[in-house]
């Protein structure tokens, strides 16, 4: 992921995988069910955008082969277990080069060799503790989410390093990484001793007695998030909701009696919570995700539908924009909508322009403009290098 | 009036980032902490704020120090924002626009995170700030991004979150789906928002020319999405919660262990893998993953039932014994001690002048020739006027004094 984020600002990305390809062409689910390293679905969506060359690093021949590549490169991504660059004797041909090292636990330090996957490095970065409901265990995105974390970093991490004056190593710890996405969790142990914990569908660090507030609701064919909130958005949208409710029929005598421009949430009691939650509940209830989603964006409320995939292909917002982009993930597949470019850069959408590479695509290709003869090509393939 | 609140000029700033500078107006967390991280490896990080209009982190947003709603007793300001520095000025009045300006004009990167056209009807919008200064980087970060029909209505990243489909994912299948605790999409922009600077900044130093950047928190979010999306777009599924199952590895679980609220958990790769697990808990099931996948909910439970009577960090040590990927479900208490996280200096100590000794959060990556810096807390308000607007700026004492009259410095 990480030379993805290069690949879509502009790189020219190579991707190096061992003959045969990397054993992650085979991660599910696969496009169309049809099990093959053209068709995994989550290893298409990190290797858009880049090229692909086929090396084996273990032999001496391919890392002669990697040495011509990586002396026209000014970084280098790697995911090896700590210490592999050394024992494969590339630490020397990199010196000169940017390497962005990504492993689950960082380079050095009592977890270094430590394996581990998504659950255990979310585990290990309190992520995982708060998420899930009180008395049953603690629970992960359905979707792995540090490879993403991790990846991003990188990038950062490469990009600073690229305004540094020396080449250096980029030391990317997933669990560090997945550590970053919780705040403010820990400012709450740092500085009020409270260690917060996982809450189902309620918000936390929203007061100042230690109540805490509902954010995902029910509603007619799904969930919705929305809270019950101060300061000025939060009372407009208090003042909205009464309107709202007025409008579909009959306000509660709890909510009608709110004073919004003197709401204070920070305050309440967890019983006061509870009464004015267990009044709008009968409510959000009644909507759809489509009636409350189109309700909060006219009258400026905060409140947004628990969405899926499909509401997301279809949110005009990113129509709008012009998001999604109509691409062929593999070859000979027909074009299906893909996240385009992360930003807008003077109102230009980075493209996904390259699908994603098939194992030793473009052999021929790179290593020609590294200066490898079409003849020593053959030798190398012969040999099992490429 | 208000003392022009002053401190020492900083010791000169090392870093990968050193000698650029960042101007940056906005809130809470997914504009400002692009600039922590900026300022992190060495960039010199100017927050221009203002006493009539102070960020939520500073007003809204528990905890603060012992308790005491006051804009330097706040937690969240601190933690957030460290290694910046603060001037105040009042950009209602045309002298703070001015001023502004003038401080962007000498700057590298402005960043600013308020709702959509909120810049330029101050006069500070992109095109007026590029042309006094063509190499200038203006990163804009908003919700849903700075143009199309949602881009005005309000939004925070929590309920963001959900709209982007991160909490659709996230929960068991039998319940409602749960919080990601915080403003999860956030941080996933913030991490677009610096590589979109530094992008910039790497052209710039080709081209000559800033850039204009338009991030949609949003949209920067639903790239870590691309997979489930895909899942709906090429086979027509709906990828939703699972609980912690998970496509190829079983077991793969989070499982009890002894005393109140003690979790381990542990994933089962390859039928080797899985071997090693009944070698050691005796637990007997099929040999192939599918097999093992269908018998679920089984070995979670006996799994479970083994763990139980097990101290987790005891569990944790038998299975990585045996080469099994495992983890504790650590506290977020136990993040301040977890010796890998302490290894890595994860949380730097240091010292704000109301808040006393607090922790800072390190970059998850280290650069091992220029490391990034944890200098100091997040500023208070206005704590950096006179260096922002005597030493940058050039005003003297006397017309510092009589704009802080006017109120610009409010």
């Amino acid at each position: 992921m990480c030379a993805r984020i290069l690949a879509d600002l502009g790189a020219d990305v190579v991707k190096v995988e061992p003959p045969g390809g990397e054993a992650d062409r085979l991660q599910p689910p696969f496009v169309d069910d049809v099990e093959n390293s053209e068709r995994s679905i989550p290893w298409l969506a990190a290797n858009v955008n880049k090229r692909g060359v086929t090396c084996d690093l273990v032999s001496r021949d391919g890392r002669g082969l990697f040495a011509k590549l990586a002396a026209t490169a000014r970084i280098v991504v790697e995911s090896f277990p700590p210490g592999r660059l050394g024992e494969l004797g590339l630490d020397e041909i990199l010196r000169d080069t940017i390497v962005v090292s990504i492993t689950p636990y960082g380079q050095d330090g009592p977890l270094a060799r430590v394996p581990g996957s998504d659950l255990e490095i979310t585990a290990a970065s309190g992520s995982l503790w708060l998420a899930g409901e009180e008395g049953r265990a603690p629970v992960r995105t359905t979707q792995p989410q540090s490879p993403y974390w991790s990846g991003m970093y990188g990038a950062l991490g490469a990009l600073v390093a690229l305004q540094a004056p020396v080449a250096q190593r980029v030391d990317v710890s997933a669990q560090a990484a997945m550590t970053t996405v919780h705040p403010p969790a820990p400012v709450w142990w740092d500085i009020a001793r409270q260690d917060h914990g996982r809450t189902g569908p309620f918000l936390l660090g929203r007061s100042n007695v230690g109540s805490r507030f509902r954010n995902l609701w029910a509603c007619a064919d799904g969930f919705v998030s929305f809270a019950i909130q101060g300061g000025p958005i939060g009372r407009h949208t208090g003042r909205m909701l009464a309107a709202w409710m007025a409008e579909r029929g009959s306000v509660p005598p709890i909510i009608a009696s709110i004073e919004w421009d003197r709401f204070d949430n920070t305050q309440l009691s967890q019983a006061e919570v509870d009464a004015l939650e267990a009044a709008i509940a009968p409510f959000l209830g009644s909507l759809t995700k489509a009636e409350f989603f189109d309700g909060v964006v006219k009258r400026k409320m905060l409140g947004y539908p628990v969405s899926d995939a499909s509401d997301s292909l279809a949110d005009p917002q990113l129509r709008s924009r012009e998001f999604w982009r109509s691409f062929s993930p593999a070859e000979g597949l027909p074009p299906v909508p893909f996240p385009g470019g992360f930003a807008l850069f003077d109102g230009e959408r980075p493209e996904v322009k390259r699908r994603a590479p098939r194992v030793g695509e473009h052999n021929a290709e790179v290593y020609g403009e590294a200066g490898v003869g079409a003849n020593e090509l053959a030798r190398l393939r012969a040999e099992g290098v490429v | 009036m208000t003392e022009i609140a002053t401190r020492p000029a900083a010791p000169p700033r090392t870093g990968a980032l050193a000698g650029i500078r960042v101007v940056e107006v906005g809130f809470a967390a997914a504009g400002p902490l692009v600039g922590k991280y900026l300022a992190n490896f060495g960039a010199e990080v100017i927050r221009l704020e203002s006493r009539l209009a102070p960020d939520v982190f500073r007003t809204t947003y528990p905890p603060f120090k012992d308790g005491i709603v006051k804009p330097d007793s706040a937690a969240m300001f601190a933690f957030y924002n460290d290694g910046k520095r603060s001037a105040t000025l009042n950009l209602k009045h045309p002298t703070g626009v001015a001023l502004a300006r003038a401080l962007i004009a000498k700057a590298d990167v402005f960043v600013e995170s308020f709702t959509p056209g909120t810049v330029g009807r101050l006069g500070l919008g992109a095109e007026t700030l590029r042309a006094d200064n063509p190499g200038l980087i203006v990163l804009s970060s908003c919700n849903q991004g700075q143009t199309g029909p949602h881009a005005f209505h309000p939004g925070y990243g929590s309920q963001l979150s959900a709209l982007a489909g991160f909490v659709q994912l996230l929960g068991e299948p039998d319940s409602t789906p749960v919080v990601l605790y915080g403003p999860y999409i956030d941080y996933v922009a913030v991490g677009y928002g610096a590589i979109a600077v530094l992008a910039a900044l790497e052209r710039r130093k080709r081209t000559g020319v800033g850039c204009t950047i338009d991030l949609s928190q949003y949209e920067a979010g639903l790239q870590f999405l691309t997979p489930t999306i895909l899942e709906f777009a090429a086979n027509g599924r709906i990828p939703g919660r699972a609980g912690n199952a998970d496509d190829v590895a079983a077991p793969h679980g989070v499982y009890r262990c002894a005393g109140a609220d003690r979790w381990v958990a542990l994933s089962v790769w390859t039928d080797a893998e899985w071997s090693a697990l009944h070698d050691l808990t005796g637990i007997a099931g099929p040999a192939t993953a599918e097999d093992r996948r269908a018998a679920r909910v089984d070995l979670d439970r006996r799994i479970g039932e083994w763990s139980a009577t097990r101290d987790r960090d005891e569990v944790v040590h038998l299975l990585r014994s045996r080469g099994l990927r495992a983890a504790p479900v650590l506290a977020i208490s136990e993040l301040f001690i977890e010796a890998q996280l302490a290894h890595r200096g994860t949380w730097p100590v240091v010292k704000h002048p109301t808040i006393g000794d607090m922790r800072v959060m390190a970059p998850p990556f280290r650069l091992t020739a220029t490391p990034s810096l944890q200098v100091s807390a997040g500023p208070t308000v206005g704590a950096d006027n006179e260096q922002v607007f005597g030493e940058i700026l050039g005003l003297s004492l006397d017309e510092r004094r009589r704009l802080e009259r006017d109120g610009v410095f409010e």
